[in-house]
């Protein structure tokens, strides 16, 4: 198995908050590895320092061997580096298949050929009967496809979701997982960021927890679930909750 | 399904309605100096025309990349002194002078762009509004330019075409300023359908989203601010060999900046038809407002002007012809 995204010590403080504190993590080629920790523990700040949109205090991304500390978000992009956003972007006055259009053209400045695989990665995501609408009129769950959709479009290598199952109509979860698991199975890899737990144990090959924006474990999903610290941290004030 | 999506048209065929409005126009705006044959009414196409084209070039900055530019008179300027000092200087025909404005605006965008453009948000608008000013103080005191008298265009009869200038028909300005418009649209419509049109239409609803699309944001503005110009500054020579008198305090007026952005967000921003309606609209309005008030009416077409546009934030805040727009543009395809 081969390396293509290395963290290492990942540090970013606002003032005197530490968002990540030395986050080290790895991911190999078409390994799923997914983040959890509660809210506030640095997950979506994580992703916004490997993928440049955040500038970092310290620590150094690797990209297939490559340094891409520091770089402008569209050049991780160009690299091969999707992302989706928690808060959801879609381009609202565009129509579904536009946006995913403009995915496609970075790969592409050919119209047609951007179009066509538009319409595929709509197909792949099951939204091929909303491609006329526009972004703004659709529903929380199909704008997140949609931004998926956006990023498959580009044939990244790597894609960083961030709560593809949050805030979506529950029954619509298992068809979710699915396609992330049929994303790997074409050879894509993956870092998802997740807070469904069950979800969480059937996709990751490796789970990332983070507390306070430390990281507290890194392994294997049935060792970090019997971890202490997450059990303390996570999973145990989820249990006093339920 | 998706062989059926395959199948559509890459890009949605206007109606027939559409189609037909579109031959009746173009004909019409052939044809006009042969139907309308008062001065009067040549010398307001030839305003609408122009206006059109300069609101145009606002709305490729702003409709598309999001960037309110309150500093366009620049380039209109720009455009202007170009072909005439060139022309009153040297004897260069102002067809050339055409080109230098327009390369000497695209140069202009860049060294303006490239440090605002970085900025978010309202600070691109004061940054342009500042700097328009400033341009205009210099022209006001630069005496190799005639400073705040100005410049005329020196007269000549002997070669109409070759010295752009004509002087007993207002016709060949009215074809000139047609020619240039519909060149304009027509690079805009190009423009929309390009991988450029879509990315800046991405990076000005969505920045972030843009970027983390491979869009390189900053640059693509640049690019924006750097077409748009160039359109300005050809409208800006036309106008000035259709005045022949260049007057500073006229052609780097703030009035112009704000006059082409009212334009465009009356008849609908981001849209390609709405420049021009907001012209053919504004246009005769500030003329006619002119005509009925005497001198004092140019302040009675700025109510107007503020009472129209607030009728259309209440009304239809994305202008005009957003609607009909997005109607089109749905219609890809028969299918559902």
């Amino acid at each position: 198995m081969s390396l293509l995204l290395d963290v290492k010590g990942l540090t970013k403080r606002y003032g005197g908050l530490t968002a990540n504190a030395e986050v080290t993590f790895d991911v190999n080629q078409g390994e799923i590895v997914g983040i959890i920790g509660p809210n506030g523990a640095g997950k979506s700040t994580l992703f916004d320092l490997i993928t440049g949109f955040q500038p970092l205090d310290a620590g150094r991304v690797f990209l297939d061997g490559h340094d891409v500390t520091g770089l402008r978000p569209d050049r991780i992009a160009g690299l091969g580096v999707a992302r989706t956003f928690q808060k959801l972007k879609p381009f609202p006055d565009l129509t579904v298949t536009e946006n995913v259009i403009v995915g496609a053209l970075a790969r592409t400045a050919d119209m047609k050929v951007a179009r066509d695989q538009a319409l595929e990665a709509l197909a792949f995501v099951d939204l091929l009967d909303k491609r006329n609408s526009f972004a703004r009129e659709l529903s929380t769950g199909q704008r997140k496809r949609v931004e998926l959709a956006r990023g498959l479009a580009m044939h990244p290598r790597l894609i960083l979701m961030d709560e593809v199952t949050g805030g979506v109509d529950q029954r619509t979860v298992p068809g979710l997982v699915d396609l992330v698991l049929e994303l790997r199975g074409r050879g894509l890899t993956i870092v998802t960021i997740e807070h469904n737990m069950q979800v969480m144990m059937r996709l990751a090959d490796r789970i990332l927890a983070l507390h306070a924006g430390r990281r507290i474990a890194f392994g294997k999903p049935e060792d970090v679930r019997k971890d202490p610290a997450v059990v303390d941290a996570y999973l145990g004030t989820a249990a006093d909750a339920a | 399904m998706l062989e059926a999506a395959r199948a559509e048209p890459l890009w949605p065929r206007p109606p027939l309605w559409a189609m037909g409005l579109g031959a009746t126009g173009a004909v019409l705006l052939l044809a006009f100096p042969f139907i309308f044959r008062t001065s009067f009414s040549h010398h307001m196409m030839i305003l609408i025309l122009m206006y059109a084209l300069m609101a145009q070039s606002w709305n490729v900055v702003a409709g598309f990349s999001g960037q309110i530019s309150l500093g366009h008179a620049i380039f209109f300027g720009i455009g202007a002194y170009s072909s005439t000092v060139l022309f009153a200087k040297y004897g260069i025909t102002p067809w050339a002078g055409l080109l230098v404005g327009m390369l000497i605006s695209t140069l202009a965008a860049v060294a303006i762009g490239v440090p605002t453009l970085r900025l978010r948000g309202h600070y691109f608008a004061i940054a342009t509004l500042l700097i328009g000013s400033s341009v205009q103080i210099v022209f006001q005191r630069w005496d190799w330019v005639g400073a705040a008298s100005g410049l005329y265009v020196p007269i000549d009869r002997t070669s109409p075409w070759f010295y752009l200038q004509f002087h007993t028909s207002k016709v060949p300005y009215y074809y000139l300023a047609l020619a240039a418009a519909a060149a304009g649209y027509f690079l805009v419509w190009k423009l929309r359908r390009s991988r450029f049109g879509f990315r800046l239409q991405a990076l000005r609803d969505e920045p972030d989203a843009a970027a983390s699309l491979g869009i390189a944001i900053a640059r693509h503005k640049v690019m924006a601010f750097m077409i748009s110009g160039a359109m300005m500054s050809v409208a800006g020579t036309l106008y000035g060999q259709y005045v022949l008198v260049l007057d500073p305090e006229r052609l780097f007026s703030a009035e112009i900046s704000i006059i082409v952005l009212l334009m465009t967000v009356l008849g609908g921003s981001g849209t390609l038809w709405g420049p021009a309606l907001g012209a053919a609209i504004l246009v005769p309005l500030s003329e006619y407002s002119r005509i009925w008030f005497g001198g004092t009416g140019r302040t009675v077409d700025l109510i107007v002007y503020g009472i129209l546009i607030m009728l259309v934030c209440m009304w239809r805040p994305r202008g005009i012809l957003s609607l009909l727009e997005e109607r089109l543009r749905r219609r890809a395809g028969s299918a559902p």
